[in-house]
C-alpha cells in the first residue's frame, strides 16, 4: 500500500512539475517580485479605509489621537437630527433615481441590442454613455445652469433628475452586456413558438437579462449615492444628500463623527457589492454552461 | 409587432388547429406542402449586395423528409429560415398549402424549428420549455400536460422533465429541442443542422431517432446539412444547393447514380470526372463515374479507357487503385484483394449506365 502511496505522490509531483514548466510565457502571476507588489497596492488601497474605520471608534474628540474604544461617535450621529434626514434625502433619490435610470436603461438596452441596425446606433450608445466620460464638474454646472434657466427648483426632485440622467449608463453597459452575451436566439425560438412580442419579452427576455438589470441597478444606487459634485451644485437647503452634508461637516473641522459616518457608508457599499456578487453568481455558472446554446442562426 | 396576446395569437391559432386533428388528417403523400418559387435574396443593397439566393424553384410534399444538402455559405440556412419566417425573400413566393405565407411573421406560420444549437430556454425546465408553444397558443392547461407528457414519452425523457437544460446531455438537450418543436403540431417541423454538435456515435442513433419521430408523427420534416452521408441515409429527396443556386433535386438515389452537373457528382459521394477527350470523345463533356463502378477489363475484351497503375491500397472489402490515364486521374473499387505493382498497365471498363455525361 504504501508504495503504491509514493508511486501516486511521484506521478503529483511530476504532475505539478509539468505544470511549472508548461506555464505561458507572459504568465503575470509568476513574475519575480509580484507577490510583495501586490501586498505594497493593497497595503496603499486599504490602509486609510481601515485607519478610518479605527478612528471611527475613537474616545477622543481629537481624530488622529487614539484615546480608547468607544461607539459614542456613532451614537452621536445617529441622535443627529440633521444627518438622519441627510441620510433619508441619499436614500430617497438614490432609490427613485435607480428606478428611474434603470427603467430607461432596459429600454436602451433593448433598443440598442434588439432593435437591430438603424442609423446613428453608433452615436446613439456614444451619447447615452457620455456621462461616463464628461468631466463631472462640467455635468454638475451644465445640470445647474440648465434647472436655473428654465426656473425649475423643486428641491428633491431636482436632484433625483439630475442623478437619473447620470446614473443611466451605469445601469445600462451591465444590462447590456448581458443582453449581448445571450444573443438573440431565445427570443427567436420563442418567436418561432407563437410567441408575442409582449409576451417574449416577460417570459423570455426579461427573466434572460435580470442579472444584468439587478447589477445594473445596484451600480446606479451606488453611483447615486456617491455622488457628491452634481448633488452640490443642484440641492438646495432642506434637500442636501450625505456626501454634502459630510462636505459642509468637513468645513467646520474634522469631527470623530464624519469616520463614524464614513464607516456607515462603507460598510452599505460593502454589503451591497456582495449581494450584487451573490445575485450573479449562480446565473453565470448557468451561462457558462449554456454558452455555446444561444447565437442566432447567422450563418448561411 | 408589439400587440396584445390574445389578438396576436388568435390568427395563429386558426391556422395550427386544424392539424391538431389526428396527424393524418391534412392531405395524403403527394400532395404538394411547400412551394418556393422563383425565391431569390439578396442582403444589403438589391443590387450590390450580397446574392445569399437566386431563382430558387423547390416544392416539398406532404409527409416528405426532404434535405437541403450542401457546402457551408450555398444559401440553405437561409432559405431554411426564410420558410420559417425570419428572413423574408426579396422577390418570390413560400406557398403553404397554395397560400402565399412570404409576408408572415414566424408566428403565424405553422412550422417549427428545431434550431442548430437547440436554443432551449435555459430559465425554465424540460417540462415549461416544451409547454411553452402551447402556452403561448393558449391552449388549455389540461391540455397542455397532455401533450407535453406525450412529448416527453415520444423522445424518452419523461423523467427528465423537471431539469434544467443545463443539467442535460447534449444528445438530451436535442430531443428536448425536438419535443418543444413537435408539440404544438406543425405542418412542417424545421432542422437546422441539428446533429452537427453531436458526436459521430450519437449522431448515428439520432439520425435513426429522427427518421422514427419522421414516421411516427406524419409531419414534413425539412433538414438543413453539409453532411452528404447524412442527407443520403435520411432523405426521402434532397436538393443540392451551391453558391446560392439549387443544383438538383431529387431522391438519394437519382442524385447519387445520375448528377446533373460537376458539382453534384463531386459533391455527392465520389466521382472520377474524365476528360472527354480522354476517351476519345466530344473535348468540351466530362464524364462522371463512380470508383465502385469501375472494373478491370477481362482479357479478350476492349477496355474503355487505358491507364497505368500509380498506388493500390488494399481496404479489406475491396482495394483502391489509383490510375493515371493521359492527363486525368482515376479512382478505381475493386472488389477484395488485387495484387498490382506501381507502373503497371491495365485497361479499365465500366457499365454504359455508369456514366454520366456532364456539360458544366
Amino acid at each position: 500500500m504504501s508504495a503504491a502511496t509514493n508511486a501516486s505522490h511521484a506521478i503529483h509531483a511530476k504532475s505539478a512539475e509539468a505544470k511549472r514548466r508548461r506555464r505561458r510565457p507572459f504568465d503575470w502571476r509568476h513574475n519575480p517580485g509580484f507577490g510583495p507588489f501586490t501586498l505594497l497596492v493593497m497595503l496603499f488601497l486599504y490602509t486609510p479605509l481601515v485607519v478610518l474605520v479605527i478612528f471611527a471608534f475613537n474616545a477622543n474628540r481629537l481624530v488622529t489621537i487614539w484615546s480608547g474604544f468607544s461607539f459614542k461617535w456613532f451614537v452621536s450621529v445617529a441622535n443627529n437630527g440633521d444627518i438622519r434626514h441627510a441620510a433619508y434625502i441619499s436614500v430617497l433619490v438614490g432609490v427613485l433615481a435607480t428606478i428611474c435610470s434603470t427603467a430607461i436603461a432596459i429600454a436602451a438596452a433593448l433598443g440598442f441590442e434588439r432593435g437591430g441596425w438603424f442609423r446613428g446606433r453608433g452615436s446613439a450608445i456614444g451619447l447615452v454613455t457620455m456621462p461616463l466620460v464628461v468631466p463631472e464638474i462640467v455635468t454638475a454646472i451644465t445640470t445647474l445652469i440648465f434647472f436655473s434657466a428654465i426656473g425649475f427648483h423643486s428641491g428633491v426632485l431636482n436632484l433625483v433628475i439630475a442623478h437619473t440622467v447620470f446614473c443611466i449608463p451605469f445601469a445600462m453597459l451591465p444590462i447590456q452586456a448581458r443582453l449581448n452575451t445571450l444573443g438573440a436566439g431565445y427570443e427567436e425560438a420563442a418567436r418561432d413558438l407563437y410567441g408575442s412580442e409582449w409576451r417574449i419579452f416577460l417570459r423570455i427576455t426579461l427573466p434572460l437579462m435580470s442579472p444584468g438589470i439587478m447589477a445594473g441597478a445596484i451600480l446606479a444606487f451606488v453611483t447615486s449615492l456617491d455622488d457628491f459634485l452634481i448633488s452640490f451644485m443642484v440641492s438646495s437647503a432642506g434637500s442636501t444628500t450625505l456626501p454634502v452634508y459630510v462636505y459642509g461637516m468637513m468645513r467646520l473641522g474634522v469631527t470623530p463623527e464624519v469616520n463614524a459616518i464614513s464607516a456607515v457608508l462603507l460598510v452599505i457599499s460593502a454589503a451591497l457589492a456582495l449581494v450584487a456578487f451573490i445575485i450573479s453568481r449562480p446565473s453565470e455558472a448557468a451561462t457558462a454552461a449554456a454558452a455555446g446554446t444561444p447565437q442566432t442562426a447567422a450563418t448561411l | 409587432m408589439v400587440s396584445s396576446p390574445s389578438g396576436a395569437t388568435a390568427p395563429t391559432a386558426a391556422i395550427v388547429m386544424p392539424s391538431a386533428f389526428p396527424v393524418t388528417a391534412p392531405g395524403t403523400q403527394g400532395d404538394r406542402l411547400i412551394e418556393i418559387a422563383g425565391v431569390e435574396k439578396v442582403f444589403g443593397d438589391p443590387n450590390t449586395g450580397h446574392r445569399a439566393l437566386e431563382a430558387i424553384n423547390i416544392s416539398i410534399m406532404e409527409k416528405e423528409f426532404f434535405t437541403l444538402l450542401g457546402p457551408s455559405g450555398c444559401g440553405k440556412t437561409t432559405l431554411l429560415r426564410m420558410i420559417a419566417g425570419f428572413e423574408n425573400p426579396t422577390t418570390g413566393e413560400i406557398r403553404l398549402h397554395g397560400k402565399d405565407v412570404a409576408a408572415l411573421p414566424p408566428r403565424e406560420r405553422p412550422v417549427n424549428m428545431v434550431f442548430q444549437n437547440y436554443a432551449l430556454f435555459p430559465h425554465l425546465t424540460v417540462y415549461q420549455n416544451v409547454a411553452f408553444g402551447l402556452e403561448m397558443l393558449n391552449w388549455k392547461k389540461a391540455d397542455i400536460t397532455a401533450r407535453v407528457d406525450e412529448m416527453l414519452s415520444l423522445v424518452k425523457l419523461s423523467q427528465f422533465r423537471g431539469r434544467k437544460p443545463t443539467q442535460l446531455s447534449g444528445g438530451q438537450q436535442q430531443r428536448v429541442a425536438l419535443a418543444r418543436a413537435l408539440a404544438p403540431r406543425p405542418q412542417v417541423l424545421l432542422l437546422d443542422e441539428p446533429l452537427s454538435a453531436l458526436d459521430l456515435k450519437l449522431r448515428k442513433e439520432m439520425q435513426f431517432e429522427l427518421k422514427r419521430l419522421q414516421r411516427e408523427t406524419g409531419i414534413t420534416f425539412v433538414l438543413v446539412t453539409h453532411d452528404q452521408e447524412e442527407a443520403l441515409a435520411m432523405s426521402d429527396r434532397l436538393a443540392v444547393m451551391n453558391t446560392g443556386r439549387v443544383q438538383q433535386v431529387g431522391t438519394p438515389e437519382e442524385v447519387y447514380d445520375q448528377p446533373r452537373n460537376r458539382f453534384v457528382a463531386d459533391f455527392i459521394g465520389e466521382a472520377n470526372l474524365i476528360h472527354g477527350a480522354t476517351l476519345g470523345r466530344n473535348a468540351d463533356v466530362m464524364v462522371a463515374v463512380r470508383p465502385e463502378r469501375i472494373e478491370l477489363t477481362m482479357p479478350g475484351f476492349q477496355p474503355r479507357i487505358r491507364g497505368v497503375v500509380e498506388a493500390a491500397t488494399f481496404l479489406g472489402s475491396d482495394t483502391l487503385l489509383e490510375i493515371r490515364a493521359g492527363e486525368d486521374r482515376l479512382r478505381a473499387r475493386i472488389r477484395g484483394a488485387v495484387r498490382l505493382e506501381p507502373g503497371t498497365n491495365v485497361g479499365l471498363s465500366w457499365p454504359d449506365d455508369a456514366e454520366r455525361l456532364l456539360a458544366d
